[in-house]
């Protein structure tokens, strides 16, 4: 007779691995050294990791790469604040009232359907190849993912609080400050992480378009030169904005959310 | 339905604003219904009712599940909007509701939920004196996750006498609860209630519950008022839960 173990077969995924979420980038970068000191990568195709670095270098020493990036900072900035002030209102309007639901979702819904970069020749044609059409673009990419996860968390408040707030009189000011904005915050910052990587995303797509300045436009540059660094220098730019700003929401999200315990996060 | 802000209008017809006139002298029922009728659809819950309550009496409410019990504190607490009927409700103004839920805010610490109700610069100092009666104190700052069933109903009991009603509706209040913890809770409630003395309804389906808290026990079938019976201290309680027993059709 054999003794039975008390250690019953786990079936989740195991405990965490330390550091796990830098491996597979690690490896990523291992492989692309490799393959370049072997020779086996064109420099032509896909320059040295090595080169990247040197690029980035001389890119700072001359000013272009912090000129671009404080022009590509300042439009995704201000097109993630318009967008997210902007997605938040109408979240309310539409989440408080059936009125503004009626009128505004199925528009805003509409406008889900349809991907910036399809807007672009029309926002072109309104307002011309400037600051304005370029803000605008991201503004557009920005309210929408914002408008849909509060909107969902205002319509996902619990009816029971709804209830207690009229059992305790509340007036419609500490209703909405103590009730309905709090409940609607996990729903908000869900829509922010969205929001803050759709304004890099929406970045790339007007700066690669009619564009003097901005990381996008050094891209585009680089590419009628054959200078694959560069575009490397341009792409890690993009992957390292967008990891930070998200990695900031999620930070964010956590000092927040304290009162949730939930298993991820 | 979800969060709207045309949720917080009151209701005009007979819901709670009828009561300012209530208040008077305390001689005045603290509650007083008549001909209260409610139905869901074509289904008649309560059917012309008529039910009073002394200032300062604990009543309870007994009946089988679905025998109306949570729709008639739901039309004395004015909760009941979209609910066909009709009748005159007088209520004072001033009533709390404790649900079977706590019903905290998972979002608000424990102390903002206390005073969630309360305005003016003492609702801070009063939340914490409430707390402390419940025996909360110190946990002013913990997440209602963070506490146990039976602290968060704790909690929830000090939200609703934070505000001094003069009558407390109490939807089986302790139904979610352990047995140990129920008759602990049955403590307090009755220590809390000795105290402040506010008029109670205390909706439950457990005899025993009835029998030790309430001054007065009703039992409520077919939309009326079956039996309404004054729980004489004199006489043994099992004496009081037999005959109940009886009226709720269980053979003691």
């Amino acid at each position: 007779m054999s003794l039975l173990s008390p250690h019953r077969r786990r079936l989740g995924p195991g405990r965490p691995i330390p550091l796990g979420a830098a491996l597979g980038p690690v490896l990523l970068l291992a492989i692309w050294s490799v393959a370049s000191a072997l020779g086996w990568l064109d420099p032509r195709t896909l320059s040295a990791p090595w080169t990247v670095v040197t690029t980035t270098g001389d890119l700072i020493a001359d000013g272009r790469l912090q000129d671009n990036l404080a022009i590509s900072s300042q439009r995704a900035g201000l097109g993630l604040l318009f967008g997210v002030a902007i997605g938040t209102v109408l979240a309310l309007i539409s989440g408080l009232s059936r009125w503004g639901e009626a009128i505004l979702d199925g528009p805003i819904q509409i406008k889900r359907a349809i991907p910036s970069l399809a807007l672009i020749p029309l926002l072109i044609l309104w307002l011309g190849i400037g600051e304005g059409m370029k803000v605008t673009t991201i503004t557009l990419g920005v309210f929408v993912p914002v408008y849909i996860h509060t909107h969902n968390g205002l319509r996902g408040i619990d009816s029971r609080y709804v209830e207690l707030g009229e059992s305790l009189r509340l007036r419609t000011g500490t209703f909405l400050r103590r009730i309905v904005l709090p409940g609607a915050l996990p729903g908000f910052l869900l829509g922010l992480r969205f929001a803050v990587v759709n304004a890099w995303l929406a970045l790339v797509v007007v700066e690669q378009i009619n564009s003097t300045s901005g990381i996008g436009y050094m891209m585009e540059l680089a590419r009628e030169y054959g200078q694959t660094d560069i575009i490397v220098v341009g792409l890690v730019l993009y992957g390292v904005l967008g990891l930070l700003s998200d990695g900031a929401v999620r930070l964010v999200q956590r000092r927040a959310l304290t009162w949730r315990r939930t298993l991820a996060d | 339905m979800a969060a709207h802000a045309g949720g917080l209008k009151a209701d005009a017809e007979d819901g709670p604003d009828m009561a300012a006139h209530a208040g008077g002298l305390m001689t005045d029922p603290a509650v007083r219904v008549e001909g209260l009728s409610r139905g869901f659809g074509a289904r008649t819950v309560l059917d012309d009712l008529d039910l009073t309550i002394g200032q300062g009496e604990f009543v309870a409410l007994l009946g089988r599940s679905g025998s109306g019990k949570s729709t008639l504190l739901r039309a004395l607490a004015g909760l009941d909007r979209d609910v066909t009927g009709s009748g005159a409700v007088r209520v004072p103004r001033s009533l709390s509701v404790v649900f079977q839920d706590a019903r905290l805010l998972p979002w608000q610490r424990v102390l903002t939920n206390v005073v969630l109700g309360l305005r003016g610069a003492d609702a801070a100092l009063r939340g914490r004196a409430a707390l402390a009666e419940v025996g909360l104190e110190g946990r002013e700052q913990a997440w209602p996750n963070e506490l146990s069933g039976g602290e968060q109903q704790r909690v929830a009991l000090a939200r609703s006498l934070v505000s001094e009603p003069q009558l407390l509706l109490a939807d089986e209040p302790f139904g979610a609860l352990d047995a140990l913890t129920r008759i602990r809770m049955h403590g307090l409630l009755r220590e809390l209630c000795a105290r402040h003395r506010p008029a109670v309804l205390l909706v439950t389906h457990d005899v025993d519950e009835a029998v030790t808290l309430a001054d007065r026990v009703l039992v409520l079938d077919d939309g009326r008022i079956a039996i309404d019976q004054r729980i004489d201290r004199g006489q043994s309680a099992t004496a009081h839960r037999e005959s109940l027993l009886a009226a709720l059709g269980v053979a003691a």
